[in-house]
């Protein structure tokens, strides 16, 4: 007897847990740290927007959609700060928070969840480093990507962080951030003028590529010489056995040299470095330290407003799945003084908020423009276009396949899954979803450009093993536990749509799934529910955000 | 006595008589039609890490940089190749062979989009493949499987680019053998009930959003797929149906497999494909590497030419074997070769170009640049050139420049 009573308690245990878990929660505690998330400051830069925005719709006669039920705004949160959306578990507390600001407050809570640092550093190391392995052991994208998740935790200013990565001295390993300098090593050289493209493009939004080789073709400021300048930049870093560090410059005659980039033997003539130039706002850079260090004091100046609408531009980008300014990495010159806009009025805040990167998110987040319904009545494809550029209806954009391989991973399990979750599941969704984005198609450093759907992306969404594990009705799994324990057909219908769309089904829905369940054996209802949640992962609704 | 009876009345008879099923699975249209008016196509035997031109095509025996490698003769008058392709050898005089092809890009991932595109990687987007463009333009609406096809894996399939993600190679990673997600995971009639219940499901996200849901296509997308799978045209995916003798011809390997099954998609129709072998990057051991290289290409390579010949199909297919870079002339302490993008070797044919041509010379000390060079770019023009394609057709990117599909020149004496 005893040798059953102990195994015999531990499926008990689970059976009630998640019977507890398929519930909502009664009599949810506050945590303290995120209560009043939504303070004067905050509500202060969110109308900044609104008026903006709202002041644009009145002048072009446009009325903006509804506003948006919380629980769909709280999946766009999700699915932009952690790239998955909700668990059941935060969805039962979310619903029954009743407190004022709850929004306010979960935004708040998103960004102090390791998960967002962990997201959001890899969202930012495309940017700043691609997604190429590199030279191997000289750079480490690893490291890199865990200091910058290690700084959006610490809610390191963004300018700092920057200037960290442009001035770093020291070993890829002992100091993560200089390994910025060397994703541009390859075949043993270090690609000046990679570095110089990259920063332009990440830090400034300003594709200047091209400015390589001409002048840009539709930026007046940049020309042939300003790449070469920015190109000399980086010319006074050496890549030694014991890390980066800059060469100290005496006289002119110390000119480095460098290497062309093509490693074929007899085109290794040595062609000189040009000198560190800035295509404008030269008396940004500041009397002291070392070219690098001048150079990102230039790039972070305040009065550098490119620096503050990239970022601002690439954060509204993965909040909303489509940037202001497309592309993110060759945007116009900014509009005039004096005519400021809504790049203009977010950076302005950003700026003045120290570049607080958690302060613009919640900004973002807080505005109306991000709360708005994804369904606008307008009829014809010419309105429907003048509401989508003007922010008044929240756009329908495609999630990214790591956001739907996430949001599939948590859809199968009723608790979050995170740090906190066992190493079993952590694995599970490790392997998983680098097979399953490798398969779908990463889209590297460009995600945030438009991208058409393709018939492999559809055939893994109906098809595959993944999804096949995500809905198999087991003991394990969303669908076996709400299969087995939600009290009637409906709750079973009602939770499936909660975890999948984060919404009530609507009558028809509920009654066309509610006619499948009805009078079926266990077995069967268990062949529903699978049925059910395949046809929720396949529709428009669960890969695209809304 | 007996006349010999056209294969194309064989095949119209055939279908005539409803034994259709006796046929292979072909689209019936481009089944029937055989030699020079057949629709052209671009098969693209894809070297991937870079071979030896001095183990394959651009050999020279006895010279200090030749290596181990002896000479054979060719079916090519006056060219030798390497003696690892006998079988290569006697199928050579279809074709052509380019040793002076001429690249910047010494690095895998860089060297693989240049040769892939005839366009230097660009960081801010992707140009289009060769195979991708030839898929696009040469589309056929009898169709149900995807125009551009990626057999055998490989790192850096053939990406559609700024033409789109749906131009992007689909890519079968173990030809022959098994296709990921081209089943549904549940009978028919499960099935037929899940379709209709994410029709309700579609529908109500739908409502007051038609226009923009129409606009993602999500559901055209679907349909395409279904359309896909559950399409006779995948029966060109599988080899089962092949006499063993075609397989064993081909040889028992993935790149042989691939081939065999590039062959199929050929004759149902499929425009653009790639068949990839992997294991060419010979930084050490190069001779060995080389030898095992060999014994999948040689067989696999030569029976598809034979092959096409043998149903009418080089007419009307261009075959190109190329590799991302060569390797260089100087062997390394390792016994290795490294990467060489100053000159490499390829072999072109088929689809009505010029054979028999040997283009340019390298020098056997490794030192003199070669004669007669051929950029990737010259070279891709003159494919598109004779595929009826006008490489300097200008498409407008979305970074809002006009590019042309390429822009190199064709080289004449290949044009057939």
């Amino acid at each position: 007897m005893k040798r059953i009573l102990a195994p015999l308690l531990v499926v008990l245990g689970v059976f009630a847990l998640c019977f507890a878990a398929v519930r909502p929660p009664q009599g949810l505690e506050t945590n303290p740290a995120v209560v009043a998330a939504f303070d004067g400051e905050l509500a202060g830069s969110a109308s900044t927007v609104d008026e903006f925005l709202e002041a644009q719709w009145q002048t072009e006669g446009l009325a903006p959609a509804a506003e948006a039920d919380e629980l769909q705004v709280l999946r766009r949160l999700a699915l932009s700060l952690m790239g998955t959306v909700p668990s059941l578990e935060e969805l039962r507390q979310f619903e029954s928070d009743e407190a004022p600001d709850r929004l306010e407050r979960w935004t708040l809570r998103y960004l102090q969840d390791d998960r967002f640092a962990d997201y959001f550093a890899e969202r930012l190391a495309r940017s700043f480093v691609g997604v190429e392995g590199g030279q191997f052991v000289i750079f480490r994208r690893d490291r890199f990507v865990a200091w910058l998740a290690e700084q959006l935790r610490q809610n390191t200013p963004y300018d700092q962080m920057i200037r960290e990565m442009v001035a770093s001295e020291g070993l890829w390993t002992g100091e993560p951030a200089s390994n910025f300098i060397t994703s541009a090593v390859a075949d043993g050289n270090l690609d000046h003028n990679k570095l110089a493209a990259r920063s332009a493009r990440a830090f400034l939004g300003q594709s200047i590529d091209c400015a390589q080789c001409h002048d840009h073709p539709f930026n007046a400021n940049l020309k042939q010489e300003d790449f070469a300048g920015l190109a000399g930049q980086f010319g006074r870093v050496e890549v030694a056995a014991l890390g980066v560090h800059e060469m100290s410059m005496s006289g002119s005659d110390a000119k480095p040299r460098m290497k062309k980039k093509n490693n074929a033997e007899e085109d290794e003539a040595e062609e000189p470095i040009p000198d560190p130039v800035v295509p404008f706002g030269q008396d940004w850079l500041p009397g002291d330290g070392t070219t690098r260090q001048k150079f990102a004091a230039w790039l972070t100046h305040s009065e550098n407003r490119r620096f503050e609408r990239a970022i601002t531009n690439r954060v509204w980008g993965l909040m909303f799945g489509r940037p202001c300014v497309d592309p993110v990495d060759d945007m116009p010159d900014p509009p005039p003084a004096g005519q400021p806009d809504l790049l203009d009025v977010l950076g302005t805040d950003f700026r003045q908020h120290g570049y607080d990167l958690r302060h613009l998110i919640q900004t973002i987040s807080a505005s109306r423009a991000f709360r708005l319904e994804s369904t606008h009545p307008a009829t014809d494809s010419a309105e429907l276009a003048a509401v989508e550029e003007t922010w008044a209806v929240f756009p329908l954009t495609r999630l990214r396949p790591e956001q739907i391989i996430g949001s599939i991973i948590q859809a199968s399990w009723v608790q979050t899954v995170d740090q906190n979750s066992h190493l079993f599941v952590r694995f599970q969704r490790f392997t998983k979803e680098n097979d399953f984005i490798k398969e779908y198609g990463d889209l590297g450093d460009q995600e945030l450009d438009e991208q058409t759907g393709t018939i492999p992306q559809a055939l893994l969404r109906m098809n595959s093993d993944v999804t096949r594990d995500a809905i198999k009705s087991d003991m394990m799994s969303t669908s076996g536990r709400i299969a087995g324990m939600c009290r009637d057909d409906e709750s079973i219908v009602d939770t499936a749509y909660l975890i999948c769309f984060c919404r009530q089904p609507t009558p028809p829905e509920r009654d066309h799934f509610l006619a499948q369940l009805s009078g079926v054996s266990k077995n069967e209802k268990n062949r529903v529910v699978e049925d059910l949640f395949w046809a929720l992962f396949n529709s428009p609704e669960f890969s695209w955000n809304h | 006595m007996f006349h010999p009876v056209p294969r194309r009345s064989v095949l119209q008879s055939a279908a005539g008589l409803g034994l259709s099923f006796l046929m292979p699975a072909l689209d019936l249209k481009d089944a029937e039609e055989r030699g020079s008016e057949r629709a052209k196509s671009l098969l693209i035997l894809w070297m991937a890490g870079g071979p030896s031109q001095l183990e394959t095509w651009d050999q020279h025996a006895g010279s200090a940089t030749g290596g181990q490698t002896k000479a054979i003769k060719t079916t090519l008058p006056g060219a030798e190749i390497a003696s690892l392709y006998p079988q290569v050898a006697e199928q050579l005089g279809e074709l052509n062979i380019i040793r002076s092809l001429t690249s910047k890009e010494g690095d895998h991932e860089r060297g693989t989009v240049y040769v892939k595109t005839g366009y230097r990687p660009d960081p801010i987007f992707t140009y289009p493949a060769v195979s991708a463009i030839v898929a696009k333009k040469l589309r056929s609406e009898e169709l149900e499987i995807p125009a551009h096809v990626s057999l055998g894996g490989g790192q850096w399939p053939a990406r559609g680019g700024y033409l789109g993600a749906s131009f992007d190679a689909f890519r079968v990673f173990n030809p022959g053998r098994h296709i990921n997600n081209l089943k549904s995971l549940v009978d028919e009639e499960r099935q037929a009930q899940r379709l209709k219940s994410l029709d309700v499901v579609t529908s109500a996200f739908a409502r007051g959003k038609q226009l923009q849901v129409d606009k993602t296509l999500h559901q055209h997308t679907i349909d395409q797929a279904l359309r896909m799978m559950s399409s006779e045209q995948l029966k060109a995916f599988e080899i089962d149906s092949e006499p063993a003798a075609v397989r064993d011809a081909y040889g028992d390997s993935q790149f042989g497999r691939g081939c065999l099954v590039a062959r199929r998609l050929l004759e149902t129709g499929v425009r653009a494909i790639e068949v990839t072998l992997n294991g060419w990057d010979s930084h050490a051991s190069n001779h060995e590497g080389h030898i095992t290289q060999s014994q999948m290409l040689d067989p696999a390579f030569a029976t598809l030419i034979s092959e096409l010949k043998k149903r009418d199909l080089l007419q009307s297919t261009i075959v190109l074997c190329i590799g991302e870079f060569g390797r260089t002339p100087k062997i390394n302490p390792l016994d290795g070769r490294d990467h060489w993008p100053n000159w490499f070797s390829c072999i072109v044919g088929g689809g009505g170009l010029a054979k028999g041509l040997v283009i340019g010379e390298t020098d056997p000390a490794g030192t003199k640049d070669a004669t007669e060079p051929v950029s990737v770019n010259d070279l891709f023009a003159t494919l598109l050139q004779q595929l009826s394609i006008d490489p300097a057709e200008e498409t407008m990117t979305p970074i809002g420049r006009p590019i042309a599909l390429s822009d190199g020149k064709p080289v004449a004496k290949l044009l057939g």
